[in-house]
């Protein structure tokens, strides 16, 4: 309403003041959501003590206590439902025939729907667990599917990759496999 | 191949709106003159372009093609035909490309059909509309692709969201959109004539009905989605000042003032600046509120999935928009001409009031939105709902419905109250006499008091100005004012009685047994299992009988969807004269003695509906308007048209002769 | 508005720009003002217990339904329950039709006041549910992480 030209200019600045105001306020409210994505607390930790039944007929059960010893694993968390996992079914796959072990936590997943999965997708796994009530999952700081976790030879975990692996992920992936066998 | 299709021909109107860009910046230069011609056309081209890529989307949902990605993260064989179709604009992708898709549509129409303006000020606003639909083409292209390809393809599609499978769905986003991404062309037209310094009662003319067009679909998209609220969410409200609700709700105030304000500026050539700032602010709003919600920075009941990551981008572009148009605001705005002027007492004055109200309530609504945002600075996380929204929205929506009363009967330029003194008596006295009655009936609570005692007394007081016209010779502009704000008035009174008089029970009911919820005697008769095309539910069979009349029945649902799994209480409602019934399932629970029992919310809600009634009348009252002015233009050109031809005509005779 | 009538045209530009500012600015104030006293807080149990609200101030409630907590009352619709974060715990007590999976260990935030005898009394449960990504649960994780997890859910 500062039609007059004699009408204080400032006011005319006023909007894009007020403009500038909520930018700031965004940008800082963008820069902290982005830790959405929260790494596990248990980063340097071990692995808790857990033992989950077999998935699969074809694969032995889960327990923590096979982290110990050998080499590191790759342990993957995934489900038949989750539409990002059956895009990293290969890259899993093209990373067991590289040599690396993969152990599987299947969450809140139906056996019959399971065996379907692994059966149209392929099974990289060397064991699958299922954590039908997510506690293991939680437990080891995971908060979606799918993610990957380093779990190095002393069973501590080393690394956790949250989402599907890429295809242009897996060198990284191998190097934090060798970082954590050193 | 399809999808590769749909991106050729995104990525082509892209370029297009970038040439459009160009040659429309170029044409305002003496040198660049020649490539003006190019601008409308183009403009045409790019909205067919962008709406043919849309196009594809929708083939690629129905077919349920899910080696799309969005298709198999969004989509299910399974669903009906109808929620495919849906799907499509039901997440984010897929909404973004309906934005550009309007967005380009919208730019076409206007290069079509609008003449009014001066060629100049026209490539400007088509260069600004071009410029504004570049970032979203890039953030569409750059960060949210919707045609992206997924491998392996899998088996099958990821579902919807069930809240989200509901006709509701199928009309209400696109509607808000059209009203939303409508309001680019207002903030366009703004740009353009700041640019070119034009700024007068053509302009205001020009803008008018683009700006009716957007809030008119503003307006039903806003009713549609607090009703689809009101009887998919289960909870028995209509408006819960959530996140999304307050993004479409900003863009409707200012749109509203806008449109108070265009009529000052093109009937007396006044507010020109403070109109220019609305049309920027307008499309502003639309902007920040989809940012608001699409960002993931607040969040709500209804959003889609979060992305900071695509926030960031969004935010880009509002710097970029917002930023941009502002500072030309400051820049320019200082040399546009005066205006008119205008007594406070008069039509002028009531409409500053109202743009003055409504900025208030705009600001107010802004600030309550981004308020936890504030506080999580400092480290306090909060929520902000309907006991801060409610009470601070009404304390400047009452003095502006008090002087809607008065407002449309004041002459322009300069008018005294004592002119229309004898008319403002019957409003005053049917405020009294229903605010009296309603405190007699035992409404004590102030809110819901004074709504119910102004809201007659508008709707009395929105059919004054007709008084002692012609009713069929009366321009439909004034009927559409007048049904508008009559609609105002219904809308206000359904609120207010809605808070005033709801009753609710909540039973644990055995079957056959009855429950009493106001005049209502409900029966649970039955309960016993169905089952959709991609749900089962228990559905209960209530017989409700009003006042001990004939029984109706009702059957509220509590829904079990298998993809993706999540269960839902589908309401149930029966709509009376006087009000609505509202009636939800719950769980089975089982008492100690072993009975079986179910939970059931009853809601007995007098003359709720008026609410959505008054929001379709205000809708209408503005497309009554909307036909009026293009009526008008029309008839202006056909005449500028004949004059034209006779001219023409005359002067060939007198060369003849 | 009426007082102004009188004012000289001349003056009326910056009498519009000031009527404006002032109603803007009072809008402002008047949301602040109004905000912080009925903006609602959030809380997780070990806040709530070491700081508790006033009684009759709306917050809301966040955190994790505790295993074999929940009970149903004897009228079918109200339902108790504990929510705990881990460190600590409050009762609940809520009447009303339960949101679609609301069940024992699930995330949880609870809108309503702290009655006096330290009952958390809900008016409405929200529950998460979102398709692309798991739930995020609370079990195990620290307060400020729970925190992160149950703000998402509205």
């Amino acid at each position: 309403m500062s039609e007059k030209p004699k009408a204080p200019r400032w006011t005319l600045w006023l909007p894009l003041a007020l403009f500038a105001g909520f930018v700031v306020l965004v940008v800082g409210g963008l820069v902290r959501p982005k830790n959405n994505d929260i790494a596990s607390q248990m980063i340097g930790k071990p692995l808790p003590a857990f033992s989950l039944p077999a998935g699969s007929d074809s694969r032995p059960a889960l327990d923590a206590a096979h982290f110990k010893g050998g080499k590191p694993r790759l342990l993957n968390i995934f489900a038949s439902w989750c539409i990002p996992c059956r895009a990293e079914a290969p890259v899993l796959e093209e990373l067991r025939r590289a040599g690396v072990e993969i152990d599987g936590i299947a969450i809140r997943d139906r056996r019959e729907d399971l065996a379907a999965f692994l059966g149209q997708y392929g099974n990289p796994y060397a064991r699958i667990g299922v954590d039908d009530v997510s506690r293991v999952q939680l437990a080891i700081g995971s908060s979606g599917v799918p993610e990957t976790f380093v779990i190095d030879a002393q069973g501590t975990i080393r690394y956790q990759h949250i989402g599907d692996i890429r295809p242009d992920q897996i060198p990284m992936i191998l190097d934090k496999l060798k970082e954590a066998g050193q | 191949m399809l999808p590769e299709i749909g991106l050729g021909l995104l990525w082509l109107a892209a370029a297009l709106a970038g040439l459009q860009l160009l040659a429309g910046a170029a044409g305002l230069t003496a040198s660049g003159q020649a490539m003006a011609p190019l601008v409308r056309p183009v403009a045409i081209v790019q909205g067919v372009l962008a709406a043919l890529a849309f196009a594809c989307l929708i083939t690629l949902f129905v077919e349920t093609d899910v080696s799309v990605k969005l298709v198999a993260e969004n989509s299910h064989s399974a669903k009906p035909l109808m929620y495919k179709i849906a799907g499509t604009w039901g997440n984010h992708e897929g909404s973004m490309l309906l934005w550009v898709t309007v967005m380009g549509l919208g730019g076409a129409f206007v290069a079509l059909v609008e003449r009014r303006l001066p060629e100049r000020t026209m490539l400007a606003t088509l260069a600004g509309q071009a410029f504004v639909s570049l970032g979203f083409y890039a953030f569409l292209l750059l960060a949210s692709n919707p045609f992206a390809r997924l491998y392996p393809a899998p088996e099958d599609g990821n579902g919807l969201n069930p809240l989200l499978q509901d006709p509701g769905l199928a009309f209400h986003p696109p509607t808000l959109y059209l009203g939303y991404v409508g309001l680019s062309i207002a903030f366009s037209f703004a740009i353009g004539a700041l640019v070119t310094r034009q700024v007068g009662a053509d302009f205001a003319r020009a803008m008018r009905p683009w700006v009716l067009g957007a809030w008119i679909f503003l307006t039903v998209g806003i009713t549609a989605g607090s009703y689809w609220a009101y009887y998919v969410l289960g909870w028995g409200g209509w408006w819960f000042w959530d996140p999304v609700e307050n993004a479409s709700l900003m863009p409707w105030l200012a749109a509203t003032a806008l449109l108070h304000s265009c009529s000052v500026l093109a009937a007396r050539n006044a507010l020109r600046t403070w109109t220019v700032m609305l049309g920027v602010v307008a499309f502003s709003m639309s902007m920040i509120g989809t940012f608001l919600v699409r960002s993931g920075i607040l969040t709500s009941v209804h959003a889609f999935a979060v992305d900071p990551k695509r926030g960031s981008f969004i935010l880009a572009l509002l710097a970029i928009y917002i930023g941009g148009a502002l500072l030309l605001f400051a820049l320019r705005a200082g040399t546009v001409s005066e205006g008119e002027r205008f007594n406070i007492t008069s039509r002028e004055g009531a409409l500053v009031f109202n743009n003055v109200m409504l900025s208030s309530i705009l600001a107010i609504t802004l600030l309550g939105t981004l308020y936890p945002l504030v506080t999580e600075a400092f480290g306090a996380k909060v929520s902000v709902g309907p006991p801060y929204f409610t009470p601070v929205s009404a304390m400047f929506a009452l003095p502006m419905v008090l002087v809607l009363l008065v407002g449309p009967l004041l002459r322009w330029r300069r008018d005294g109250l004592g002119r229309v003194k004898a008319q403002v008596v019957g409003p005053v006295l049917i405020i009294v006499i229903c605010g009296v009655s309603a405190y007699a009936l035992g409404v004590h609570a102030l809110l819901p008091l004074l709504g119910l005692a102004v809201a007659p007394a508008l709707i009395v007081a929105s059919f004054l100005p007709l008084k002692g016209r012609n009713l069929r010779r009366a321009p439909l502009s004034l009927w559409g004012m007048v049904v508008a704000h009559a609609g105002m008035g219904v809308a206000l009174f359904g609120m207010a009685s809605d808070s005033a008089f709801s009753l609710e029970r909540l039973v644990a009911a055995r079957q056959g047994e009855t429950v009493a919820v106001g005049p209502w005697s409900v029966t649970l008769t039955d309960v016993g299992p169905v089952s959709g095309p991609n749900w089962t539910a228990m559905e209960g069979l209530l017989q409700a009988s009003y006042a001990g009349g004939k029984p109706v029945v009702l059957k509220p649902q509590s829904r079990t969807f298998w993809a993706p799994l999540q269960t839902n209480a589908n309401s149930a409602l029966y709509t009376r004269w006087n009000g609505q019934l509202y009636t939800v399932l719950g769980e089975e629970t089982v008492a100690d003695n072993g009975a079986a029992r179910w939970q059931l919310r009853l809601w007995w809600k007098p003359f709720v509906p008026m609410i959505w009634v008054g929001g379709l009348m205000i809708a209408l009252g503005g497309f009554l308007a909307l036909i009026s002015r293009v009526a008008q233009d029309l008839k202006r050109r056909v005449a500028q048209a004949k004059g034209d031809f006779r001219r023409e005509a005359i002067a060939k005779l007198e060369k003849g002769a | 508005m009426n007082k102004a009538t009188g004012i000289k045209a001349k003056h009326q530009r910056l009498v519009l720009v000031a009527i404006a500012l002032v109603a803007l600015v009072g809008a402002g104030l008047l949301a602040t003002w109004a905000l912080r006293n009925q903006a609602s807080y959030f809380y997780v149990p070990a806040d709530i217990l070491a700081n508790p609200p006033e009684a009759d101030r709306a917050v809301r409630l966040g955190g994790m339904v505790e295993r074999d907590s929940m009970k149903n009352a004897a009228d079918g619709v109200t339902v108790e329950f504990i929510v705990t974060d881990g460190k600590a715990r409050v009762p609940v007590r809520f009447a009303g039709i339960r949101p679609a999976l609301f069940v024992e260990g699930s995330g949880v935030v609870a809108e309503g006041h702290l009655g006096s005898n330290g009952t958390f009394v809900a008016d409405n449960l929200l529950a998460k549910h979102d398709e692309k990504y798991v739930p995020r649960e609370m079990q195990n994780m620290t307060t400020d992480e729970a925190r992160k997890a149950v703000a998402q859910t509205k």
